[in-house]
């Protein structure tokens, strides 16, 4: 009996427990809150994007944190997610009536596409470093969304019609509707999100990167970010490993967008939903969750989302307060002069920083 | 005609990415980090020009004055607070802080000036040429721009062959703790070097909205990210080689624009910069970086 229960003791499995109760705690309140009546409409519209920023922001964690490669691009797999789920929604939509495997089958399709655009993307990408790296996931993303504003998708009675640019290329008949309708996105997404399904969404996700993290391929991905030629010199597939964690890292991502879609009505891609701001917004979860954490990923999602909409008046001011977020983190971490500092208050963060190193 | 109007209006926009590229690339030459604010400086710099001109009615040849002087201190600063601290720190560090400069001054500038677009009026009294019986038009304005960035390039490069702190530019590019060893005060080379990326995005900023004269909080960043695609397309640490991908960029830009499609000419200069990166990962005129173990 003793030994069924000795891997609980290894701290990091612990952890991964903590963070699965505390999703669930989170979203039993919730749902306790909600039964009562206690929760202002304001809060329940926030309650799907909620879960779609923690989706993405964990997908991104893992890129960043695991893989340590910084993509700024993960609002463009989020908006490949959204967009293949929902054009696959609204043309099946007559055939499958039954709202769960409508939804199934549209992540289904949402995140294997998000996935597959990480690996074909993440070919040519991972062979750069750093900030190119950086830069060309950036550009990826911006040439994405570029892309789904001139495309145009129509369905009429002789099939489907694809068109880039031009609307008038699609030939439809008279009886042909768009899909995707260009700048103007789609629009009739059926409504299938919901709350519990953003939090077993989140479930699945943390269940995905915990077992990755802690497999023999997780231990991989980490050694090549700790030092890429020694990972290489003993004989690590290095572009494997990274494209595969990329891969993974996008398709998340691509569930979050699915989410996204399957929750408005209108879905089109805007700056501010897809675009280089979005992936910025993601990418202040995961450094102020602790880059490592997503526990912490999770957290900030929630808090930096929840406090501006809560605290009406600070909402204008929410951008420039992630901004100073991220210099101050980073400085905190990194400066020499809060190096000394806080090796000087060491004692009195022992605590803190026993478990931060067991995360 | 129209093409060779369009080739006009290509270098034009590519000699202001080339000014912007020159930033980019010194700093990355000698501080190995992007910095991602540069776009940002740039709006700050055109802000300074309107607020005054426009609004105080300041002589347009002092309110440039003024906001290269503003650009310039902003550069230095920034780099005093957010990039100095992080010199040893792993890069993904120096990256993120540079987005969050980034970040920082267009909201700082969103909150400040609004997020309406103004309409920048020209600064640069120069008529447009009639060539060919009207058919070619060349603006004033693309031929000065034209013209400034070729004196850039050219006081930049004497700059930097012939005097002591250019020559120290190179040393501190080449190995920075050698270059401390030799005597050269390696801080404020790299804080010089800011000051003239900056002072340079100044004047690139008012070039910038004298073509296309609308102004928001985020008028930089597109086009400062475009100006890293040129730099990188050149050849990063180059500075003929910022010219020469300001210019190609450029060019691509606008027949991208005229002639396959508006929406879609973003998305085309970026897939250069992917099939740059990755047949010639070190641009026209980089040199290769071998890595040492």
């Amino acid at each position: 009996m003793k030994d069924k229960f000795n891997f609980l003791k290894n701290s990091s499995v612990k952890s991964m427990f903590v963070t699965y109760a505390i999703v669930i705690v989170a979203y039993l309140v919730m749902e306790a809150l909600m039964f009562t009546g206690s929760v202002n409409y304001l809060l329940m519209d926030l309650l799907v994007p909620l879960c779609v920023y923690s989706i993405v922001a964990i997908g991104l964690c893992l890129c960043v944190g695991y893989l340590g490669e910084l993509s700024l691009g993960h609002a463009g797999f989020m908006c490949i997610g959204a967009f293949t789920s929902a054009t696959f929604s609204s043309l099946t939509k007559e055939f499958i009536s039954n709202e769960i495997v409508a939804f199934l089958l549209a992540f289904v399709i949402g995140t294997i596409f998000a996935g597959l655009f990480g690996f074909l993307i993440g070919i040519p990408v991972l062979r750069l470093r750093g900030d190119y790296l950086a830069i060309v996931t950036l550009a990826f993303g911006e040439i994405i969304k570029n892309i789904i504003n001139v495309l145009f998708i129509g369905k009429d009675s002789k099939g489907i019609h694809v068109a880039i640019v031009d609307p008038d290329a699609l030939k439809m008949e008279a009886d042909g509707k768009y899909i995707i309708n260009g700048a103007k996105g789609i629009s009739g997404t059926p409504h299938l999100s919901n709350f519990t399904i953003g939090v077993i969404l989140i479930l699945i996700s943390l269940f995905i990167v915990y077992n990755l993290v802690h497999s023999r391929s997780g231990r991989a991905v980490m050694a090549i970010r700790d030092n890429r030629i020694a990972a290489e010199s003993v004989g690590l597939n290095v572009t494997g490993y990274k494209l595969m964690a990329f891969s993974i890292s996008a398709a998340i991502a691509g569930a979050g967008g699915v989410l996204y879609a399957h929750n408005l009505s209108t879905l089109t891609a805007t700056p501010a939903n897809f675009g280089y701001n979005m992936s910025i917004m993601i990418l202040v979860f995961v450094v102020l969750g602790g880059m490592r954490s997503f526990r912490g990923s999770i957290i900030a999602a929630v808090l930096l989302t929840m406090l501006p909409e809560m605290l009406r008046g600070l909402s204008d001011y929410r951008m420039l307060i992630y901004s100073v977020v991220l210099i101050a983190m980073m400085l905190f971490n990194w400066s020499p002069k809060f190096k000394e500092l806080r090796s000087k208050y060491a004692g009195v963060f022992k605590r803190n920083k026993k478990s931060k190193e067991a995360v | 005609m129209s093409f060779i109007s369009y080739l006009i209006n290509g270098i034009s926009l590519g000699s202001i990415y080339a000014i912007i590229a020159l930033g980019y690339t010194m700093v990355y030459g000698i501080a190995k980090m992007l910095n991602f604010a540069h776009g940002d400086v740039i709006m700050i710099g055109c802000y300074v020009v309107f607020t005054t001109v426009t609004g105080l009615g300041l002589n347009p040849y002092l309110s440039i004055l003024l906001s290269v002087i503003v650009c310039t201190v902003l550069g230095v600063v920034i780099e005093k607070i957010a990039y100095k601290p992080l010199r040893k720190a792993p890069p993904l560090a120096v990256l993120i802080t540079a987005i969050g400069v980034s970040y920082f001054l267009q909201n700082f500038a969103l909150l400040i000036f609004g997020a309406d677009t103004k309409s920048f009026t020209s600064v640069i009294p120069m008529n447009n040429i009639k060539l060919a019986g009207d058919k070619l038009v060349i603006s004033g304005v693309a031929m000065v721009t034209v013209c400034i960035c070729i004196v850039i390039m050219l006081a930049l490069m004497t700059f930097i062959k012939r005097t002591k702190a250019g020559q120290a530019m190179l040393a501190v590019s080449e190995d920075k703790d050698a270059a401390q060893l030799m005597g050269v005060n390696v801080n404020g080379t790299i804080s010089l070097t800011f000051a003239i990326g900056s002072g340079l995005a100044a004047i690139a900023g008012v070039l910038l909205c004298s073509a296309y004269p609308t102004l928001t909080p985020y008028t930089g960043s597109m086009p400062g990210i475009k100006a890293f695609t040129a730099a990188v397309f050149g050849g990063i640490g180059s500075i003929p080689g910022a010219f020469i991908g300001g210019i190609l960029l450029g060019i691509i830009e606008i027949l991208g624009k005229a002639y396959i499609s508006s929406q879609l000419s973003d998305a085309i200069v970026f897939a250069v910069l992917i099939i740059v990166l990755l047949v010639r990962p070190t641009g026209i005129l980089g040199k290769a970086v071998h890595e040492k173990v």
